[in-house]
């Protein structure tokens, strides 16, 4: 009966011990609080560089990405072609399997717009005919938006009688596309670095940890304490100093982004856009706790492992 | 319980703590271990508790053959030996309670178990009323028995004690010494080491003699050659 009591109970016990030895060793952190903060802080602020870049990144693929698929081929007609016979056309090429819309833009609203933006109307008035073409705006249907495609049906609409002049406006795109990959790239190097940096910070840390408690840690293996059992505290530590670390990270890039989207908006009004800087989105901040625990963890394990088993009771 | 059979130990650079050291302390025995400093007397407790290992020989406590335990199972046969220094080891941070509460929160127990045994090991001691004091407002004699509840407590079959009276006055030895006779009468195997030939003498309990790392005398061989 006793064998089957203590089955019963043993899962019970190791529950309320690592919950134990879990709060002892936040309670520890907690009792040298400086000490304590200033370790978190450092591990804070190396994790909101490269998550403060992740962000900013997405937040600039949003808009890029935004362009990309609005890709469109621009199609200038001829001088002669009249508003008449570039609605025709429009309509004609409407019908297109590979067209999706077709957004005519006429002579005189074209003319109307350019007075408009370009502040020269009184001097297009002098003129006597409208020198701007008729244009029309192809957008190509979702499956032959690719480069390749895409310039397949340029090549097509150049051998329109009416067309002079076909452009699809996708080469800076993509060039800003391959931009963002190698900035992209760089901030996961950067992350490696600067998570191989916590490591070390937390190692360092728990290394003193283990000298101060030196004393404690030989008593505990005279009683008979398995390494797992004094290993554990010095996990739980790593644990909290990772996971802090990673929460100051997160405070730190929401304050950032705080302080950065009133002038961002600024410059969006500017270029006519109601861009709105998006913050941290949740499962963002769930990896980066998550990872920024593992981080402590896995610095504390490497600590102990090198530390721990060099201290033996004499 | 403690077998001893030809074991020795050389130091790194030549030092030679035990030579051919062979006894045999049976289950339930009282014993001392007398000698003068640097005689061997801590080396040869060091290995029973396996904080040290023999360079030749074998020994086997409580059945178990030390020589060849693995790294990993010392902890589980430190637990069936109790272990009484002369500087106490007391862990300073932690109350008197949670010192003695340690080999049982080590090996796993409830706390509602623990609780009962602290205090039943406390109340043997006598210092049930100071178990939420700090180790250093004892005074030596009770740090010394609280060291003495901490070996006790998680009721393992062997205690080892090194010079526990060594900074004791006479009086305080007398009482120290009292406890573990009233251990031993309850089937407490005993092994202690002390220069306190007056005290020992008096007790009339077997005597293992060691000089210079060599088995000198055995009171109990003595008596049976006597006889």
């Amino acid at each position: 009966m006793p064998v089957k009591n203590r089955l019963l109970t043993a899962p019970k016990i190791w529950l309320q011990r690592h919950a134990q030895v879990a709060l002892a060793s936040l309670g520890r952190l907690v009792g040298n609080h400086l000490s304590s903060l200033m370790t978190c802080s450092v591990i804070g602020i190396a994790l909101a560089l490269p998550v403060g870049l992740h962000v900013m990144l997405s937040n600039f693929q949003s808009i890029s990405g935004a362009w990309d698929s609005g890709a469109s081929i621009s199609l200038f007609l001829k001088q002669k072609v009249s508003d008449e016979e570039a609605g025709s056309l429009a309509e004609k090429l409407r019908l297109h399997q590979r067209i999706e819309t077709v957004q005519l833009v006429t002579r005189d609203s074209a003319l109307k717009e350019f007075q408009r933006l370009s502040g020269y109307a009184e001097a297009l008035e002098a003129l006597d005919n409208n020198p701007l073409p008729a244009l029309l705006i192809v957008q190509p249907k979702a499956d032959y938006t690719t480069a390749e495609t895409a310039q397949q049906l340029v090549r097509e609409l150049r051998l329109l009688p009416e067309a002079d002049i076909v452009q699809l406006d996708l080469q800076w795109v993509r060039r800003l596309q391959a931009i963002t990959v190698i900035a992209q790239r760089a901030v996961v190097v950067l992350a490696a670095l600067l998570g191989m940096a916590v490591l070390l910070i937390v190692g360092n840390t728990i290394r003193l940890e283990i000298q101060n408690r030196r004393t404690e840690i030989e008593i505990t293996k005279l009683i008979g304490a398995t390494n797992a059992f004094i290993r554990r505290p010095f996990l739980y530590t790593g644990f909290w100093y990772g996971l802090f670390g990673g929460i100051i990270a997160w405070l730190l890039v929401a304050l950032s982004i705080t302080l950065l989207s009133g002038p961002i908006a600024n410059l969006a009004t500017l270029y006519q856009s109601a861009f709105d800087l998006s913050s941290l989105d949740p499962y963002t901040v769930l990896a980066l706790l998550l990872g920024s625990a593992t981080l402590g963890l896995v610095g504390s394990w490497l600590a102990v492992g090198r530390h721990l088993s060099a201290i033996e009771p004499s | 319980m403690i077998h001893f059979d030809n074991v020795s130990k050389r130091y790194p650079g030549g030092h030679t703590g035990l030579s051919n050291v062979s006894f045999r302390i049976e289950a339930e025995e009282m014993v001392f271990l007398t000698g003068h400093s640097g005689a061997g007397k801590s080396t040869l407790l060091k290995m029973i508790g396996l904080l040290e290992r023999s360079s030749g020989g074998q020994v086997h406590v409580n059945g178990r053959n030390l020589t060849r335990l693995k790294k990993r199972q010392i902890p589980y046969h430190r637990r069936e030996v109790g272990m009484i220094f002369q500087d106490h080891r007391l862990l300073h941070d932690r109350t008197v309670f949670d010192n003695v509460a340690l080999p049982l929160v080590v090996s796993g127990l409830g706390h509602k178990e623990i609780g009962r045994r602290v205090r039943a090991a406390l109340d043997k001691v006598g210092l049930l009323h100071r178990e939420r004091a700090a180790p250093v407002t004892l005074s030596g004699g009770e740090q010394q028995r609280v060291g003495i509840a901490r070996a006790v407590v998680s009721k393992p079959p062997l205690l080892l004690a090194d010079e526990p009276t060594g900074n004791l006055d006479p009086e305080l030895s007398r009482e120290i010494m009292e406890l573990f006779i009233q251990f031993n009468q309850v089937g407490v195997t005993l092994l202690i080491a002390s220069h306190d030939i007056a005290l020992i003498n008096r007790l009339n309990k077997r005597i293992l003699t060691l000089s210079a790392g060599e088995l000198i005398g055995d009171s109990r061989a003595e008596t049976a050659d006597a006889r």
